[in-house]
């Protein structure tokens, strides 16, 4: 779509006519070979056109429904979904040109700089000739929450996990009020004394989790001058009793276990044998707090919502820049390559650094090519609609909503032309200065 | 949406019809399909004669169940041709073109209510009233109904399939030491104790709206009964109506559980039909509860390694209040309609309604019958008949409420409806503004659509 309005040629002026018969066949002639491009334009410009500014003071429904004046138009500006469209596209147009614009420049000076440059352009330009939908199903994949499916946070839990390791019961809850959250970890609420025991139980676990050589869990008798204890899996089939050692239920090996004084400094810390039990010994007597460290509770990364409603639009922006920048890369080579180069040369002469040659010279001589990008991808940009629809989840597409997507489910899911016509009057308004301007700039390049 | 959403399912049962063929003749070993019509005699009724052109939306396999139903038509009438021919996905497009062009098929089956409905404003369809008493002998009231336009019966829900089904993995269910719930109340207690046992309790695909509102509906009915919900269906109760603030409740009481939802609410709500599914049945298991029709079977056993009755297995949506609330059912399905009137025409619309009708296609799998007089046994593995036996039994059934509705409001992604119903997963406490933007949505849409 981009190639046809960067290639088309302003139209050839008219041939002067010549006078008598011989003229008026040739002037036959020529309006027969205008014929059918005249149809086409008609068939699906003209009367599209037309049809669409008329249905858009109409009701949902038929040809054309009741007359409904400007309610649609007014639907448009206050339905929220749609203003969101609007919202959005805004965001497009002000981020992606300019976005495009720039990676492009870079790419292109960088490549005119680098002996692979053909390797380079090559790997840049290739999003291209990928389908925006393939393109948009890629990068939900690689946006995936989950760290297992989503290639992004499996990166993201590669470096969190190296920074902080997670826990080995990461899940894990208390099976009894007894056990309180403190830190991140969990301690007994009420105070034990030397010769005490301390029940620490433990659900939610599911048993691929449960670490290896777990043994039936036995509660501790109890010692005097120790605190005896046991961390336990405290779930069997049915539920069991909560804070009860069962039949069934299985010790948790590994797990380190804090004995913290009255003024909650950890004076020990054990880890639990196969059967969950733990031991502290040569205590004082006075009061002491027996809990689990939150290490072992340590929660994984759990991911980014990349498709989440906050960060959908960024995520789509991403998707798009990298598949534009390609293109914005090889028309500004193309520019630079039809540049003087003796330009150059004697600003160099003249001391100028490769800065100022980059920003006084090269630049303003891209201008004609790099404005031919922007207005290419302002247009492209308010248009935008496969990435959007293929990339977001359906719960987030509402949040990532933009004005061609908001057009085509009004219309062909809502079943709502009127309103699907007023969107895309809209659109056309706003794609029309744009185009005006494109115009403008062939005929003075012509 | 809905049309996307109503062909995935027929595509689906299409599969399901062959998948579950192939297990009956691995389970029972016996499906021999087309026996079943021999003995009910090929009495004197030769004296109707007639050629019946059928288009249908069933192909491939589902087709070839259905020629077994004409043949057995023709064993009893020799004299009346049906002709078969499958338009697939595409029958409303073509019925549409086919009508303007003043050339209809005598006969046809579509999956839209609202087609139906469309069809008789436009004045296309014949009233099939010959069929009433026959209809009346077979089903109960409430399936006549679903047949009905503006007091009018216009068509036979033939084939159907059943929404209100719960299903859950055998061994989540075991570990924890629980049995499969009948009621709600009973489910989200066990929930608590499956949520302990190491697995989360539900797996949620809030990526496609329609599956939140398919449970919103299954509560409404179970809560409220078909009267109300077919007044809510047609926004003559508002949505901010208490009713819908209760079932809006019993709905938080899962979707607001979020450690026990697989992936918590932002999981759940990237999590599109039939990921979650695979969820629920995948090695090791995700999550116990899938709270999805019965077009989940097929999902299960194309994507997952899971054994019927094994592995997975299915109960009725769990009951809210005891009586016949609890026996509802919102199902969906292929009405036949019929655009001529003849005696031959006549004669296979009364077939139709009869239990052999029923039961040749039920045998062969992925087909479902509303018909009392069908029993569980002919269906032919134990999950179909258990997903597809409470049709039978049920005495108030219900079509999706999104085919009652605007499509603006109960089918369009991520706006209407669906958009407000993931909402409601993004934030389940704040009911009240759920409800509100349901009605200013719904009073909207049903503004313009008239």
């Amino acid at each position: 779509m981009s190639g046809a309005s960067i290639t088309a040629e302003p139209p050839p002026r008219a041939a002067p006519p010549e006078p008598g018969g011989e003229g008026r066949s040739r002037y036959r002639a020529g309006a027969l070979f205008l014929l059918p491009a005249f149809i086409l334009l008609g068939v699906w410009l003209v009367y599209p056109t037309i049809y669409t500014i008329v249905r858009s003071f109409f009701g949902p429904a038929g040809y054309l429904g009741t007359w409904v004046g400007i309610d649609n138009y007014r639907t448009l500006f206050t339905t929220s979904t749609l203003v969101t469209a609007i919202k959005n596209s805004a965001i497009w147009v002000a981020v992606v040109p300019a976005f495009v614009t720039a990676f492009g420049l870079l790419f292109a000076v960088l490549t005119e700089r680098i002996s692979w440059a053909v390797g380079f352009k090559t790997i840049i330009f290739l999003p291209m000739a990928i389908s925006a939908f393939a393109t948009g199903v890629t990068w939900r994949i690689l946006y995936q929450q989950n760290p297992d499916q989503g290639a992004i946070n499996a990166l993201g839990k590669t470096v969190s996990d190296a920074v902080t390791a997670p826990g080995v019961l990461s899940n894990a809850l208390p099976s009894t009020t007894a056990l309180q959250s403190k830190g991140g970890g969990l301690v007994l609420k009420t105070p034990l004394h030397p010769g005490g025991v301390a029940l620490l139980g433990l659900t939610g676990i599911a048993p691929e989790d449960v670490p290896q050589g777990a043994q039936q869990a036995a509660k501790p008798s109890g010692q005097s001058g120790a605190i005896e204890g046991v961390v336990w899996k405290d779930f069997k089939p049915g539920g069991g009793k909560a804070g009860v050692v069962e039949q069934g239920e299985v010790g948790l090996p590994d797990v380190t276990v804090e004995l913290r004084d009255s003024s909650n400094k950890v004076v020990q810390s054990a880890k639990t044998e196969r059967n969950g039990s733990f031991r502290f010994t040569g205590l004082s007597p006075g009061t002491y707090n027996a809990g689990i460290g939150a290490a072992t509770f340590a929660k994984p990364f759990g991911g980014y919502s990349w498709l989440g409603p906050k960060l959908i639009t960024p995520a789509i922006l991403i998707a798009y820049i990298w598949i534009w920048a390609g293109f914005a890369m090889v028309v500004i080579a193309a520019g630079l390559a039809a540049m003087p180069r003796d330009v150059l040369e004697a600003a160099r002469t003249d001391g100028a650094t490769e800065w100022q040659v980059f920003r006084r010279v090269t630049v303003p001589l891209l201008a004609p090519v790099l404005s031919v990008v922007f207005i290419t991808m302002i247009i492209n940009v308010l248009k935008v609609f496969d990435i959007v629809i293929a990339l977001a989840p359906e719960s987030t597409q509402a949040n990532a909503n933009v004005i061609a997507l908001a057009m085509w489910r009004t219309s062909f899911s809502g079943f709502d032309f009127g309103t699907g016509s007023a969107i895309a009057v809209f659109l056309f308004l706003l794609v029309l200065p744009v185009l005006a301007l494109n115009v403008r700039r062939f005929r003075r390049d012509a | 949406m809905r049309e996307i959403r109503s062909r995935r399912r027929a595509a689906r049962s299409a599969a399901l019809a062959g998948v579950l063929a192939v297990l009956v003749a691995v389970a029972a070993g016996c499906g021999g399909g087309g026996g079943g019509s021999n003995n009910n005699t090929t009495t004197g009724n030769s004296s109707v004669s007639g050629s019946i052109k059928f288009w249908g939306i069933w192909a491939a396999s589902e087709q070839k169940a259905f020629q077994k139903v004409i043949d057995g038509f023709h064993t009893q009438y020799p004299n009346v041709t049906v002709t078969y021919s499958s338009k697939g996905n595409d029958i409303p497009t073509v019925l549409s073109t086919a009508i303007s062009g003043g050339n209809p098929p005598d006969m046809a089956d579509v999956a839209q209510p609202g087609l139906v409905k469309q069809f008789v404003q436009q004045g296309k369809l014949k009233p099939i009233n010959y069929a009433k008493s026959a209809i009346g002998a077979n089903f109960s009231p409430a399936w006549e109904k679903l047949g009905e336009v503006n007091g009018k019966l216009y068509a036979l829900l033939y084939k159907a399939s059943n929404k209100s089904t719960l299903w859950y993995n055998v061994n989540v269910l075991k570990q924890a030491g629980v049995a499969a719930p009948k009621t709600w109340s009973q489910m989200v207690k066990e929930a608590k104790t499956i949520k302990a046992s190491g697995t989360p309790a539900y797996s949620l695909c809030g990526a496609s709206g329609w599956t939140l509102t398919d449970i919103f509906e299954n509560l409404y009915l179970r809560r409220w009964g078909q009267a109300k919900y077919d007044q809510l269906s047609a926004h003559q109760i508002k949505w901010t109506d208490p009713t819908v603030t209760k079932s809006l409740q019993d709905m938080a009481q899962v979707i607001g559980d979020t450690g026990n939802v697989y992936g918590g609410t932002s999981g759940a709500l990237q999590t599109d039909y039939p990921t979650c599914v695979d969820y629920n049945f995948a090695t090791p298991p995700k999550a116990a509860f899938n709270l999805q029709g019965d077009f989940v079977s097929l999902e299960i056993l194309q994507n997952t390694k899971s054994k019927p009755v094994k592995d997975f297995n299915v109960v009725p949506f769990p009951a809210i209040t005891s009586g016949a609330n609890a026996k509802a059912v919102e199902t969906g399905g292929d009405l036949i309609i019929a655009f001529r009137d003849s005696p031959a025409i006549e004669a296979f619309m009364k077939y139709l309604t009869t239990p052999q009708a029923a039961t040749i296609w039920a045998k062969l799998g992925g087909f479902g019958s509303g018909n009392k007089h069908v029993p569980a046994s002919v269906y032919p593995d134990p999950i179909t008949a258990a997903t597809e036996a409470p049709l039978a039994g049920a005495t108030s059934v219900a079509f999706d409420m999104s085919d009652n509705q605007p499509a603006a409001f109960g089918a369009t992604t991520g706006q209407g409806e669906w958009g407000i119903f993931q909402k409601f997963l993004q934030n389940p406490s704040n009911i009240s503004s759920i409800q509100q933007q349901l009605e200013s949505a719904a009073a909207k849409a049903y503004k313009s659509g008239k």
